[in-house]
């Protein structure tokens, strides 16, 4: 049923198991050595933000909700997660350490000796309140739904009551996002301040296993990720559900006349996608290594933003592909890769200008090809929009236009 | 009248035995050779009191110019000449130079002071005043309070106000102390808290019981003054009660003594609670090998038979009890003053939020249109004003030059991104939302490819420089004043421009109804362009102006985006007194926040967009909504 109604699921699924398939072959662990770990972690990165993408596309680009605060419950999820991973990996240090004493430690110095270690650096010496269940995997797994989920089930569920919708609503997630990382930078919030989080590419248990083999294991598990999540996206877009939240995109007060209650829809949209972004966000930052405020910051949601925009918008595999291609083309410019453009009278180095260049591209795209990317994979499949340019016919948005009249 | 008071001085300075300053010096040769800070007081003493030269010599021996010439005289040394401390004849012949150490260079001072207090030569005595004021002892008081009658107005208000100063704190008296402190109620100098605080300082003791003449601030309970802890410390301190025994100390103790894997007949692997490892040191307590440790039975017993206070370290109640009475006088006029201060700065905050959000609330408030370039429009503004004073050296005429000329650079820049973007994308605000941000990305990146990266200065003219002040506490800087100002000047500029011009009034009628404006024979998408050149040229103005305090950066206009949106969206979109209210409401409690939390202003930027999100959930059209047909949802 959902294959007959989206065919692009099975390609999709095909071709991410190719690519994933293909990387393990050429790694470092587990075939010819072709590709360097380094590389395999990029897009293990690369596929948890196109997770987070595609999560920003059923929000914006389906439900029609300009949230600038995805990224947020995205770096929430990867502290949830690297707070197990700092607390773990610390606990097995300091047990190490405090074996080679002569009388075995008590439960209360373990635990002491872990918050010396972790909240040193920021002058505190005890564990604060928020690291209670840091020691407890199945726990911190569970709040790294938890925390995000009810974060903006929260704020979603404050906004979309009052009726705070359109451009008010972006600024307020932006705000939102703002003040998280606000409160996050200061030492006492009990993260470590602006040294954030780090040393997470240490799996705890697993200091035997080398990093190009771990490197592999998150690539499979952030590709299995995207798999599930597009399916699951999918599904939603496919059914009544997705009509809803599409009609609520093109005209909410008409929904709304139709007896559905909009804001139910937007919360439970709103609360989904904030969640598989904080999947993306836990299994990103393993990844990366490090985490710290300056990730929540509102530039990066927007950046989110801009993916979707680019890949194009309501098309989920638009914003996969915008999240791929825009994110290794940003590593390609920024690492210094790309040869410098020679004008004769001005040398162009890349990696001062490739945000100048993202910029325009962005607003051309915006202008010219709002569909973006994915305008090319329509054009090929052959289909074609109406044209929605022109005068109004009727008397306000909704109505025909001129153009798609005449069409 | 000098030599009166000098006599005078050493009428009160000097003993009877009085004698001239030779036959001191000779009595004291060796002392003086090699002074030391412990026995050189009375030798100063004498030599202060000894009359014709005394201070002369002292004054050269504090200033290291006394040496001993090779047949044993004092000579003072002036230059390359010295002359005879006692009879001024010149001095032939190699003179060794004494060098007093720091201490007794302080001791010379002191004993100067009375002499320099009647001085003739009104710098010496303003000297000697300020040194009075820094470090005195009780034995300046005498010589202070016969030099009150000074001949300088100005230096004899501050003598007597000195005068009183250290009655508080060096006379005999306790009831002309008293009387001294309370001359000082109202007067909010720093000086008097200086002298008036250390009367209040206090010692924590305890004790088995108080004793009978302590001057005793407040009775300390265990458990609500101070905790058992700080409690038991005090006792172990005072030598009242046996120390307890630390973590780490039991820790040690009991690994120094591991037998055979055991310690006190427990097992080392057993050892891993704090449970097992207190049986383990009392059974080695109970053998002798470790000092018994106060178990918690002798901590409530020591707790309950000991008293605990804090005791004024002055011993009269009397003095105790007025300085405390004046010194909260003080702090409630302090609190006063605090407060008023933080209204200005609320208010200078405020005025920076409202210029950052005149221009927004013009092109996003009026025209509905949301520019995310906004802030780097403000950008824009302070480099043009950083541009404008390098090719013109004088600050004034060159801030003079820069306000135009951010207004045209701006007001250009926003007709360009007018026309190329911002007009496609009519009634897609979530576009131009994002298009614009493109926009911003790209101006960002830009300033950084131009400028650099590092902070960029535009200096003020000095006229801007100082500051403001009201009173002795309450100063606000001259710039905060001048951006207060440009914020008043600019609400007029906009209300008189949308009440009073032709510009105005196309303007407003574009925005309620385009149609029938153009019907009217307005070209709707003129004035459109015009009124987003207008609200940007004033960002670029408001630029200039944060420019001004703020280093310029290519972020400079991304740290004000997201508070100039609030102000707009928090006032009422579409009003300008909205965003007037929006702007002293966001300033307001970002200061007040402040307060309750002085060293965290992250802390105050988090509260208050939490703050401003709950606000939106009462209010969501701001404070002023706008009302009527035209309101679009």
């Amino acid at each position: 049923m959902l294959i007959r109604k989206y065919p692009s699921v099975l390609i999709f699924l095909a071709v991410l198991a190719i690519f994933t398939l293909v990387v393990t072959i050429m790694s470092q662990a587990y075939g010819t050595g072709a590709i360097p770990t380094s590389t395999v972690k990029l897009f293990g990165k690369t596929l948890c933000l196109a997770l987070a993408a595609l999560a920003m596309d059923l929000v914006w680009g389906y439900a029609g909700i300009l949230s600038l605060g995805h990224m947020a419950f995205f770096a929430l999820g990867g502290y949830m997660i690297g707070m197990w991973l700092m607390y773990a990996r610390t606990e097995e240090i300091v047990t190490a350490t405090l074996a080679n004493a002569p009388i075995p430690a008590t439960p209360d110095e373990v635990q002491q000796g872990i918050a010396g270690q972790i909240f040193g650096v920021v002058g505190s010496t005890d564990l604060p309140l928020t690291w209670t269940f840091a020691g407890d995997l199945k726990i911190q797994l569970l709040l790294v739904l938890l925390v995000p989920g009810l974060f903006a089930f929260l704020f979603g569920w404050l906004a979309f009551r009052s009726r705070v919708n359109g451009v008010y609503l972006s600024i307020l997630t932006q705000a939102m996002t703002l003040a998280l990382a606000l409160w996050l930078f200061q030492n006492d919030s009990g993260f470590r301040g602006n040294n954030g989080l780090s040393g997470l590419q240490n799996i705890p248990g697993l200091t035997d296993v080398p990093q190009s083999t771990i490197s592999i294991w998150f690539l499979w598990a952030s590709a299995l990720a995207l798999g599930l999540a597009y399916i699951l996206a999918s599904w939603l877009v496919s059914g009544k559900f997705g009509s809803v939240i599409r009609a609520i995109r093109d005209d909410e007060a008409r929904v709304r006349f139709l007896g559905y209650s909009v804001e139910g829809y937007k919360l439970f949209i709103f609360t989904l996608t904030a969640m598989i972004c904080a999947i993306a966000g836990a299994l990103y930052y393993p990844q990366a290594g490090i985490i710290n405020p300056a990730e929540l910051a509102p530039i990066a949601s927007i950046y989110l933003a801009v993916w979707v925009a680019i890949g194009g918008r309501g098309r989920l595999y638009g914003a996969v592909i915008g999240a791929i291609f825009v994110s290794l083309l940003s590593s390609w410019f920024t690492g210094g890769k790309a040869p410098d453009g020679n004008l004769g009278f001005y040398t162009i180095n890349w990696v001062d200008w490739w945000q100048v260049l993202l910029g325009v591209a962005f607003v051309l795209v915006t202008l010219f090809a709002p569909r973006g990317l994915s305008s090319i994979i329509d054009a090929v499949a052959g289909l074609r929009h109406p044209m929605r340019r022109g005068k109004d016919l009727g008397p306000d948005l909704g109505a025909l236009r001129e153009k798609e009249a005449e069409a | 009248m000098r030599r009166l008071l000098f006599c005078l001085l050493l009428l009160i300075a000097a003993p009877a035995w009085a004698q001239d300053l030779q036959s001191v010096l000779d009595a004291n040769r060796d002392q003086i050779e090699k002074p030391s800070r412990q026995t050189i007081g009375p030798v100063i003493a004498e030599i202060a009191a000894s009359g014709e030269g005394a201070v002369a010599f002292l004054e050269a021996w504090g200033d290291r110019r006394v040496g001993v010439t090779d047949d044993g005289r004092f000579a003072i040394i002036d230059g390359d000449a010295a002359a005879d401390a006692v009879t001024g004849a010149a001095v032939a012949g190699d003179v060794k130079a004494l060098k007093p150490n720091s201490g007794v260079r302080g001791l010379i001072a002191a004993a100067l002071v009375p002499a320099q207090l009647a001085d003739p030569d009104t710098a010496r005595r303003r000297a000697a005043l300020d040194a009075l004021g820094r470090d005195a002892t009780a034995e300046h008081l005498p010589a202070l309070r016969a030099s009150l009658d000074d001949p300088d107005p100005g230096l004899a208000a501050r003598k007597t106000r000195l005068e009183r100063l250290l009655t508080v704190r060096f006379d005999p008296d306790p009831a002309a102390r008293v009387a001294a402190i309370e001359s000082f109620a109202g007067d909010t100098g720093a000086d008097v808290q200086a002298a008036l605080n250390p009367l209040l300082s206090t010692t924590r003791i305890a004790a088995t019981e108080l004793p009978a003449d302590a001057n005793i601030a407040r009775n300390l309970g265990v458990g609500s003054d101070l905790t058992r802890e700080e409690a038991y410390r005090l006792l172990v301190d005072a030598e009242l009660a046996r120390p307890r025994l630390s973590d780490a100390e039991q820790k040690s103790a009991l690994s120094a003594n591991i037998s055979d894997g055991q310690v006190g007949n427990i097992p080392v692997a057993n050892l891993d609670s704090p449970d097992a490892r207190d049986r383990a040191y009392r059974a080695l307590a109970a053998a002798g090998t470790v000092r018994p440790a106060a178990s918690a039975d002798d901590v409530d017993a020591a707790l309950e038979s000991h008293v605990f206070a804090d005791i004024y370290d002055e011993p009269s109640a009397e003095v105790t009890d007025a300085a405390r009475g004046t010194l909260n006088g003080l702090v409630f006029r302090e609190r006063a003053q605090q407060s008023v201060d933080i209204t200005l700065d609320a208010l200078s905050l405020a005025s920076i939020y409202f210029l950052a959000a005149i221009g927004l609330a013009i092109t996003f408030g009026v025209m509905g249109v949301i520019n995310m370039a906004h802030g780097e429009f403000i950008m824009m503004g302070a480099y043009t004003g950083y541009v404008v004073q390098g090719f013109i050296a004088n600050k004034t005429v060159s801030l003079i030059v820069a306000l135009p000329a951010a207004f045209i650079v701006t007001a250009l820049a926003g007709i360009v991104l007018y026309r190329l973007v911002i007009r496609h994308l009519a009634k897609r605000p979530l576009e131009t939302l994002l298009a614009t941000f493109g926009v911003s990305i790209a101006l960002q990146q830009l300033a950084k490819n131009i400028f650099g990266t590092q902070a960029r200065p535009l200096t003020a003219p000095d006229w801007l420089g100082g500051s403001v002040g009201f009173g002795e506490i309450i100063s606000i800087s001259t710039i905060r004043v001048a951006i207060f100002v440009l914020a008043l000047l600019f609400l007029c500029l906009f209300l008189y421009i949308t009440k009073r011009t032709r510009m105005g009034l196309n303007m407003r009628a574009v925005t309620q109804n385009p149609g029938m404006a153009a019907s009217m024979g307005i070209n709707p998408d003129r004035v459109a362009m015009l009124t987003f050149g207008l609200g940007s040229g004033i960002a670029g103005i408001a630029g200039v102006a944060i420019g001004l305090f703020a280093k310029v950066t290519s972020e400079l206009g991304s740290d004000y985006i997201v508070q100039s949106f609030m102000t707009v969206v928090v006032g009422g979109v579409g009003n300008i007194w909205g965003t007037l209210a929006g702007a002293a409401m966001i300033g307001g409690l970002q200061k007040g926040i402040e307060v309750l939390n002085p060293a965290n202003t992250l802390a105050a930027q988090t509260w208050m967009i939490l703050f401003i999100i709950i606000f939106i959930q009462f209010r969501p059209r701001g404070i002023f909504p706008t009302r009527g047909r035209f309101v679009e949802g």
